[in-house]
């Protein structure tokens, strides 16, 4: 996962919009209320899941919030919202990123993943799923969807990972539960069924 | 003993939601006309609340009230440390003084700015020792220390004393808590090898991912209340209580919580999700109170931190003659734990020593609140013991393990403060199993080796907790399709015990585990009381339950069937869902035929009537909602005999380099013995689970204050370090014993708190091992302590400080 990257394009993402940064995670990135002067475009289209979506978004509203409080895709969790975490991890164009530290606007053109988009439609699971099912990698499971997504993104890279390149590709996730072993024996798994 | 359920692999009927993401958490949900509430925290770490000027928030749009401590205790706040809902008196910063709602979070967090409150600053302290001493600030108005059922109290000793102990002597002063067996005087005296010094162990938060963000809306006078638990409804009886709602106008809905390791079993441990429910009282709309990740460390808990004086003696043949402990406890801004005395206990139950002393102080600090975290006392003395062991096996050119093996509890054998029997313990066994899957024999030739800047260290661990309670009750219904629903009032805190302890319910009843429905998540659904869910407990407390309600409800069945089918309800046996006659599997009923027989004949088979005398209150009204369309059974579980333990062994060797002070965990064996496994992937899960807390204990994990403001500097993630994936080793090997403990019906105990005591004991073991032997006497042991340590360069900071750095 490029995390500078992601953490680079927010900030000029929020200098761009002229609201000012929070490292303190408070949450008021998720209102719409507020309109502040010198007008991005409010109403934007987002490609999420495949999916192209219209939405309402303030101009330094973060994608979490958006994906959560606008798309009630609450799958995707708020472990800390300011990138300490991993809990968030979507993929945007098919790189794992923390959504609460980039702004909606600055994806508007992105193909947005999320943890609900992985099922097919017929309710098989993605293999990633299907291989935390059986390895029983989630205990408390806030941190699996973002555990998920990093394996999803690891795995369309590198289809045969070792198990230390897979450390590598989750460790932008961190588990409270310290279930990291079993996740590690989902990617492997997952990894297999392919 | 073949089993059906007990012992085999399955999939908790929550785990695809926790993969879809479609299981919801307490902040996933939403409801019409939802407002948002936010909190003012208290931004100085001890003072009183003079006055709050709210008149300007109130009159912005959008806003819709304050609530502040005096709405919540009209009466005034409880005296008693502990934390409050909203208090007018904070003893740390973070802590909630008031709450407000408004149309969006923006809207209440804007409100908030326009709030004075006027706070009278009051004299703060960090550092337990510096509180002791003589002219020392206090953290509590009326004291440092709280005294059971006495109230607050002031401890203090001279500077002289103070200055001594962190000189590194034995403390002179009276303690507030003792308890001691056998001749220690003796048994120091036949000791051929004494160890004797002072040690720290830091403070650190809980940290669970999911932050304590509760909704709450009324309706038609019931309280509804998504929340945070790790005891569903343990938690759910309590926070009636702190909310001021009876029980049966309380809703509390949990179906899943993002973590749980002490401050989410117990009611008072998270009051905080009382806040959104008076709120919503008061301004009579659903309110959403999200907290953030600086609220969560803030109020989230934190583990006590020690500041000690250990003196142990061991025999020539390595035997632990005595241990003499001397422990300050550091209370932080709230208060709480028992952990001094749990470590004085611990040592006891692990090393089977002869003669223990054990004195304890507990002091305030204006630091996060302390309470119970995993394995809380135990796993902190875990990581200062274990290299001791490893100086008196060199000393006395006795085997690490074998210094460990002699020492061992095993069946038989007492332990602890209270001198009480195990109901099992299989230590002698987790030995053997773990030393082979590591190689031990072999391995420990490598120990101290050295290659360039890497040095490797071998590590042994042990670690102990008391894991398992009863006294509590457990409901099952057989449904007129002939469906087992087991009523489980466990919390979904990441151990799916919830689940499987239900199989024990399925397991008598040799019920396909398709067949059954876990009935939980919610308290509207019924549940029965179970402990809260600290301790290591719910596997041993609730197979007791659920085996024991489906034992009561398979004695209806036969007796059912007897009434139907002739004969006595001993004459009839089960299998494939059906009630048979032992003479003649073709004369029977199916399990369908019997629950709608039993729902016609009501009364004591529905749960009518002849309830359990003792079954508590909670469960009464649980079985009284229920009772009438199927047949059931309810159990109230007697007390059980003996301390059931859970037991862990764990063996690692690290690779240290000694130029970063960092170490790379190359492998780890860790071993459980916990009885008979019932889940295999549930065990393993808590094995490496406790094991990354381990590591964390060992290495990593401490919270830091800024001396000069009592600021906290560490408010998340980043500076109060948790281990990640390249922390913790690539692969955790797992293993254990399997053999059934007699208190319980199918031979369970529990195992997530000890889990990680080994852990930490071994990688502490390990660290040092790889320094010559070099004794911290510290958890956790940072890279830039070790450092120091090679470069001989000796710390300028204060000796034993706590909740700051430390040499
Ligand atoms: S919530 Fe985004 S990194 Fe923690
Ligand atoms: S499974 Fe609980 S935080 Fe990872």
């Amino acid at each position: 996962m490029n995390l500078n990257l992601t953490r680079r394009r927010f900030i000029k993402g929020v200098i761009a919009s002229g609201a000012a940064a929070t490292t303190t995670g408070v949450w008021v990135a998720a209102n719409g209320a507020a309109r502040p002067a010198g007008a991005v475009e409010r109403m934007i289209r987002i490609n999420v899941n495949g999916q192209v979506r219209t939405v309402d978004v303030a101009p330094q509203e973060t994608l979490a919030s958006t994906l959560r409080y606008k798309l009630g895709l609450t799958g995707t969790k708020l472990g800390c919202n300011r990138g300490e975490c991993g809990a968030c991890t979507v993929l945007v164009d098919d790189v794992p990123s923390y959504a609460c530290s980039v702004l909606t606007h600055s994806v508007k053109n992105g193909r947005i993943e999320t943890v609900e988009g992985l099922e097919s439609a017929d309710g098989t699971l993605h293999p990633v799923q299907q291989a935390f099912v059986e390895e029983l990698s989630p205990q408390c499971g806030y941190c699996t969807p973002g555990q998920i997504m990093a394996a999803v993104g690891l795995l369309r890279e590198n289809p045969n990972p070792t198990r230390e390149e897979a450390r590598m590709g989750l460790s932008g996730n961190i588990c409270r539960c310290g279930s990291y072993d079993s996740y590690l024996d989902g990617v492997m798994r997952a990894a297999q069924i392919g | 003993m073949a089993y059906m359920h007990i012992g085999k692999n399955f999939v908790p009927p929550d785990v695809n939601g926790k993969v879809t993401g479609r299981i919801k958490y307490a902040e996933d949900y939403s409801r019409e006309g939802m407002v948002y509430a936010r909190l003012l925290t208290s931004p100085i770490p001890h003072a009183r609340v003079v006055n709050i000027d709210a008149s300007e928030a109130l009159a912005m749009d959008g806003v819709f009230g304050v609530l502040t401590a005096d709405d919540v205790y009209p009466d005034g706040e409880p005296q008693g440390t502990g934390l409050k809902v909203l208090t007018n008196e904070p003893t740390l910063v973070g802590e909630p003084i008031l709450a407000v709602a408004a149309i969006d979070e923006k809207t209440a967090e804007t409100a908030i700015t326009k709030i004075t409150v006027t706070f009278e600053r009051l004299p703060f302290v960090l550092d337990p020792l510096d509180s002791l001493a003589e002219g020392g600030a206090d953290a509590y108005t009326g004291g440092n220390t709280y005294v059971f059922r006495q109230g607050f109290a002031e401890e203090k000793w001279s500077q002289d004393q103070v200055a001594s102990f962190r000189a590194g002597n034995e403390p002179t002063a009276e303690p507030q808590q003792t308890f001691a067996y056998g001749d220690l005087d003796a048994a120091l005296a036949a000791s051929a090898f004494v160890y004797e010094g002072t040690f720290t162990t830091a403070g650190y938060p809980h940290q669970s991912m999911e932050p304590r963000s509760a909704m709450a809306y009324w309706e038609n006078g019931k309280l509804y209340l998504h929340g945070t638990s790790q005891s569903l409804s343990a938690l759910a009886d309590g926070m009636a209580s702190i909310v001021g709602v009876p029980q049966e106008d309380f809703v509390f809905i949990n179906e899943a919580t993002g973590g749980g390791f002490g401050q989410r079993a117990r009611a008072n441990s998270i009051p905080s999700m009382a806040i959104p429910a008076k709120m919503s009282q008061k301004i009579n709309r659903p309110v959403m109170m999200r907290i953030t990740r600086d609220e969560e460390t803030a109020i989230g808990g934190a583990r006590q931190g020690f500041q000690g004086w250990i003196k142990v003696g061991f025999k020539a043949d390595g035997t632990m003659a005595a241990a003499d402990l001397y422990i300050v406890s550091d209370n932080g801004g709230k208060g709480g734990g028992g952990d001094a005395y749990s470590a004085a206990d611990g040592i006891s139950v692990l090393y089977q020593t002869e003669a223990v002393r054990f004195r304890g102080t507990s002091i305030g600090s204006n630091t996060g609140h302390r309470g119970a975290q995993r394995g809380p006392g135990q796993n902190q003395i875990a990581a200062i013991i274990s290299p001791i062991l490893d100086k008196a096996a060199e000393e006395l050119g006795v085997d690490r393990m074998k210094i460990r093996e002699i020492n061992t509890p095993q069946t038989g054998d007492v332990g602890g403060a209270q001198r009480q029997p195990f109901t099992s313990a299989y230590m002698p066994e987790a030995f053997k199993i773990a030393s082979e899957k590591f190689n031990y024999a072999e391995r420990i030739t490598r120990s101290r080796q050295r290659n360039g800047s890497k040095v490797t260290g071998i590590g042994i661990g042990q670690g102990y907790h008391n894991a398992g309670r009863s006294g509590m009750d457990g409901i099952v219904r057989l449904t007129a399709d002939g469906r087992l629903k087991v009523h489980n009032g466990v919390g979904n805190l990441g151990t799916y015990s919830y689940a499987s302890t239900s199989r024990a319910a399925a397991e008598v009843l040799q019920m396909p585990w398709e067949r059954v429905d876990v009935v939980t998540g919610r308290t509207d659904r019924n549940l029965p009381i179970t402990s809260p869910q600290d301790g290591s407990n719910s596997i041993f407390t609730n197979t007791r339950t659920n085996y024991g309600a489906a034992m009561d409800l398979l004695g209806k069945m036969k007796e059912i069937a007897a009434m139907e089918l002739g004969g006595d309800a001993a004459d009839y046996d089960i299998g494939d869902e059906r009630v048979f006659k032992s003479s003649d599997k073709n004369a029977g009923m199916t399990f369908a035929q019997i629950a709608q027989k039993g729902i016609e004949l009501g009364g004591k088979f529905t749960g009518e009537s002849d309830l359990p005398e003792e079954l508590n209150d909670f469960t009464k009204i649980s079985v009284t909602r229920l009772a009438g369309d199927s047949l059931m059974g309810i159990f109230h579980d007697p007390k059980h005999n003996d301390n059931p333990p859970g037991f862990t062994v764990t063996f690692t060797e690290i690779e240290m380099d000694v130029e970063t002070g960092k170490y790379d965990i190359v492998d780890m064996v860790t071993v459980g013995d916990c009885g008979t496994v019932v889940h295999p992937q549930g065990l393993k899960n808590q094995l490496v689970g406790g094991a990354v807390w381990g590591i964390g204990l060992a290495g990593y994990e401490r919270h830091l204050y800024d001396p000069q403001n009592g600021l906290p500097a560490s408010t998340g993630y980043w500076q109060s370090k948790i281990p990640t994936m390249m922390d913790t080793p690539a692969k955790i090997q797992t293993g254990w014993v399997d053999l059934p403990d007699p208190e319980n019906p199918v031979g369970a105990r529990g195992i997530g708190e000890p889990a990680m005591g080994a852990v930490a004991a071994a990688v502490a073991s390990a660290i040092s091992d790889s320094l010559d032997g070099h004794l911290f006497n510290s958890a956790p042991v940072t890279a830039d302590m070790i450092i120091n340590h090679v470069a001989g360069v000796t710390s300028d900071a204060v000796p034993l400080a706590q909740n700051n750095f430390r040499g």
